[in-house]
Order: C-alpha cells, then sequence, then structure tokens
C-alpha cells in the first residue's frame, strides 16, 4: 500500500472509534440515572465527536479524494468501518456504560500518551488535544466503577456481569495488522502490546480497589480492524445514518 | 443533610472566572464532595468558564430569613451617608 493509504487507514480507524463511542454515549442524553450525569455523559459524547471529526479532516485530506468529514461518518457501511468492537456493544445499564467507557478511556490514554511522539505532527498534535479530555473521562467512569464495586451487592454484581459482558472484546482494542507494522517502523504510530501492558496495569489497580477480580475468558472476539464487527454496528449505522442517506447532502 | 427523595444530598457551587472573587452559580447533587466537583465541572463549566470550583453542603450554609429583613436591612435605608456614591471612581479602576 502506498504510504498515504496506510496512514489513511490508521486516521480512520482512530476516527471510527470515537465516532461509534460518541454515538453510544448520546444514547444516554435525556435518559441519565440523575441530571448531572445525563450532562457528564453528553459532554463525554460530544468531546469523543469533536475527536473523530478531527480525524476525519485529516483522513479526508490523506485519501485525496474529493470528499468531507460527514462523507466518511455517514456514506460509509459497517465493512468499511474500522473501530473497535468494545465500543459499538450497546449501553446495558448505567455499570455496564462505565466499564466500557473506563476500558475504552484508558485504552485512548495510552495510546494519545504514545501517539504524542508520533514523527507525524498532525497525528501528535490531535493526540495532545485528546490526551486532556480522555483523562477526564477515564476519571469519570472510574470513579463510578469504583463506587459501585464498593456500593451494594446488586451494584457490585452489576460491575461484575459487565466485566464478563465486555472483557472478551479488550484484545479486538489492541488488535494490530500490517498497518500497525508499517506505522510502528515509521515513527508515526505505537505498538500497541506496549500500551496494553500500560493499561493493563491500570485495570489491576483499579479492579484490586474495587475488590473484584479481572475475569478471565476464553470467548475472545476480534475483528474491528478488518471491519467484521459484532451484530450491533448495523443497527448503530442506521440511526446514524439515516439522515444522510435519506436526504443526500442534507445541512442545516 | 435533607434527602426525602431518590436524589443524592445537595451541595452549592462557586466558581472562579479568572481571578475575579468566586460567584455562587447553582447547586448540584453528589454523594461526596469528590463527585460534587466532577459534577459541577459538567453542569457548570461546560464551555471553559472558570479556574477554581468551590463546594459546599447546601445545609452548612447559614442563611437569614425573611424575618430578618426588617431589622438586618432597612436601618441601612435612611443612613444616605453610609452610601458611597459622594466620589468619583477613578477611570480604568476594576473591582470596585
Amino acid at each position: 500500500m502506498e504510504p498515504n493509504k496506510v496512514l489513511y487507514q490508521f486516521v480512520l480507524r482512530l476516527a471510527d472509534h470515537n465516532m461509534i463511542m460518541a454515538q453510544r454515549m448520546a444514547e444516554w442524553c435525556s435518559r441519565g440515572p440523575i441530571l448531572e450525569e445525563d450532562l457528564a455523559l453528553t459532554n463525554i459524547s460530544l468531546d469523543l465527536l469533536g475527536q473523530a471529526e478531527l480525524f476525519y479532516d485529516y483522513a479526508v485530506e490523506l485519501s485525496g479524494v474529493n470528499q468531507c468529514a460527514d462523507d466518511l461518518a455517514f456514506l460509509r457501511s459497517e465493512r468499511a468501518y474500522l473501530n473497535c468492537l468494545l465500543v459499538e456493544q450497546p449501553n446495558g445499564d448505567y455499570a455496564n456504560t462505565m466499564v466500557k467507557l473506563l476500558l475504552f478511556s484508558c485504552f485512548e490514554k495510552h495510546l494519545y500518551t504514545s501517539l504524542l511522539n508520533s514523527t507525524d505532527q498532525r497525528i501528535a498534535d490531535l493526540a495532545a488535544k485528546g490526551i486532556k479530555e480522555v483523562r477526564y473521562h477515564y476519571r469519570h467512569s472510574s470513579d463510578w466503577v469504583v463506587r459501585l464495586s464498593l456500593g451494594t451487592e446488586e451494584s457490585k454484581q452489576r460491575i461484575k456481569n459487565a466485566m464478563i459482558e465486555l472483557w472478551r472484546f479488550v484484545d479486538d482494542m489492541f488488535d494490530m495488522n500490517e498497518i500497525d507494522r508499517d506505522l510502528i517502523s515509521s515513527g508515526i504510530s505505537v505498538d500497541l502490546n506496549t500500551c496494553y501492558t500500560a493499561w493493563k496495569s491500570d485495570m489491576e489497580q483499579i479492579f484490586n480497589e474495587c475488590k473484584i477480580e479481572i475475569p478471565h475468558v476464553d470467548n475472545i472476539v476480534k475483528g474491528g480492524i478488518h471491519g467484521i464487527h459484532t451484530e450491533h454496528l448495523g443497527h448503530i449505522l442506521c440511526e446514524m445514518q439515516f439522515l444522510q442517506r435519506a436526504h443526500p447532502g442534507a445541512k442545516w | 443533610m435533607e434527602n426525602n427523595s431518590d436524589q443524592l444530598p445537595l451541595w452549592e457551587v462557586f466558581i472562579q472566572k479568572s481571578g475575579g472573587p468566586f460567584k455562587h452559580e447553582g447547586s448540584v447533587h453528589a454523594s461526596d464532595a469528590k463527585m460534587a466537583l466532577q459534577n459541577a465541572r459538567d453542569v457548570y463549566t461546560r464551555r471553559g468558564e472558570g479556574r477554581t470550583i468551590w463546594v459546599v453542603p447546601a445545609n452548612s450554609i447559614a442563611s437569614t430569613t425573611v424575618n430578618d429583613e426588617g431589622e438586618f436591612f432597612d436601618p441601612a435605608d435612611n443612613k444616605i451617608y453610609r452610601h458611597p456614591t459622594f466620589y468619583t471612581v477613578p477611570e480604568g479602576a476594576k473591582n470596585i
């Protein structure tokens, strides 16, 4: 693949992670357990949407095709989306959403921290912009996961259920292919195994505080970076892309 | 703390914007100070307002009541010499 195409795929992947997670978090709008949390999740969703847009803008430039960020977000089908499988999982209860946000924000925290030193200046800049927001997402979700774990029997059980449900998507989040190998050798991207080590150490610390053991799962699912998704992504795209597909080029 | 519903306890939020005095912005529900600070951040500083946040349990605030009004505030009304209205504020003076 040409260098630009490789970088395009990588940037698209970062954009898609954020776009789909933003969409999931936005589903809580007006449905939060309390007004304060409703606002917090909507804020987080908007942070992620903003990051997605900036990565899509860069992807558009790299693609060399006459298109815009909206085309990438709203006119690509499921198999063209490269987001990790974790972010497309349904929100479930609040414990489930908080565990998902914790796993994902910790992933982005370590990914962006490593990308601060990317040899691609644009990527380093976007990582620097994103890292502050992501640290807050991590703080918010880890607080809630600890609270719920140390709360009642029921809240603790719900955290445990969420962990069993979601932990099988962890490996997918750190999955790499030939794109990563190319970009690691040019110093543009980083070895996600290194990020995983740092991520795992954070998780061990938090769940130690929670007095919950990290589950051992054997039903691991992977495929996000190859565009192979779980059954949920298609439904997200149906809702998210409806307007642009029904009224092409609609603006407001 | 007063809690007669399924809402968490109430906290009053004060925010300092770029060096000025802390100003009361509103209130949030939270189960402790840590959560109250995060909620205040999310509810009142989303657009980058503010540099520092204070949160105070609402029941820690002592307040005057309507009944206090007469003796507390009325006597000042007819003592015009108490009001700093007889000199001009120098041009350019801020925060007075």
